[in-house]
């Protein structure tokens, strides 16, 4: 893949993982919906992971798999945390009969 | 060239669909346009030739994930859009926080392409063989404390989604 190293330079990957984790914070910013907020956590983790992957494939002479390995935890942790995340919104949902996150500002007293 | 219009289509693929994820009004539309985003990224990996991460993110992101989430909105009844709007002055807000972090992000990040990208690529960085070995030799602490994790995880979701009799 010695194309795509030439043909695209490492900052429009830096551009693009950029612009994707600020649509995830602005996106956790907008809504109200439980669920949505959770999605875009998920895509901030994302963008953080494809930037991962383009530093290691961009300078893979000198950093090795290490970067991808990261990424394959981050990954596992991502799955982990949706389903302890979705539990606890159900049980919010469960008591509450909404997932709206404004009833929840309780937590703050 | 092809790999060059690859990547620019994906990636206006995967902003338009990460922002149709925050916008649109019904949840299931949202989680939808982020299985969209998650395939688009899986195609920056395989341009990147990172075969492994690429078939690990479908089958966990696209396989696993949204499929949890589809059915907690199936099973919560929320697939129209009875969600209560913030007032425009938050949403005004939201938008320009992110945009001013982008801003930041992208003025911050500058000079991370002064390294210099060697010339020599190892090309077969993310094949299977390659990352089997540095798990399975490196990282093998680590590999086996996220089962615990998982372990732990599966039985905090049972514990937390049982009904509270007592």
């Amino acid at each position: 893949m010695q194309e795509i190293i030439q043909g695209v330079p490492l900052q429009h990957y830096i551009w693009l993982s950029c612009i994707l984790f600020s649509i995830g914070v602005m996106g956790v910013l907008y809504r109200r919906n439980a669920i949505i907020i959770f999605m875009c956590v998920e895509l901030m983790l994302n963008a953080v992971n494809l930037m991962l992957v383009a530093f290691s494939r961009y300078h893979s002479a000198t950093t090795g798999s290490s970067a991808q390995v990261f990424v394959f935890f981050i990954m596992a942790v991502a799955a982990a945390e949706v389903a302890v995340g979705l539990a606890i919104l159900m049980m919010v949902y469960r008591n509450t009969k909404s997932t709206d996150i404004d009833f929840l500002n309780r937590l703050k007293f | 060239m092809l790999t060059q219009y690859a990547f620019y289509f994906l990636s206006i693929l995967a902003i338009f669909s990460a922002l149709m994820v925050v916008f649109s009004r019904n949840p299931v539309h949202s989680v939808l346009y982020l299985v969209v985003t998650f395939f688009s990224i899986a195609g920056h990996y395989f341009l990147m030739n990172s075969q492994f991460l690429a078939m690990v993110h479908i089958i966990v992101y696209a396989g696993a994930i949204m499929v949890l989430f589809l059915y907690v909105i199936m099973m919560l009844n929320l697939n129209t859009d009875t969600e209560p709007n913030k007032s425009n002055w938050v949403k005004g807000a939201a938008v320009v926080t992110g945009g001013l972090l982008m801003l930041i992000l992208v003025v911050s990040t500058k000079s991370a392409d002064a390294l210099p990208v060697h010339k020599e690529i190892n090309p077969n960085i993310g094949l299977i063989s390659n990352l089997g070995k540095v798990l399975y030799n490196e990282y093998m602490l680590p590999f086996e404390i996220s089962s615990i994790l998982f372990l732990v995880s599966m039985v905090g979701a049972v514990m937390l989604g049982k009904k509270e009799t007592y």
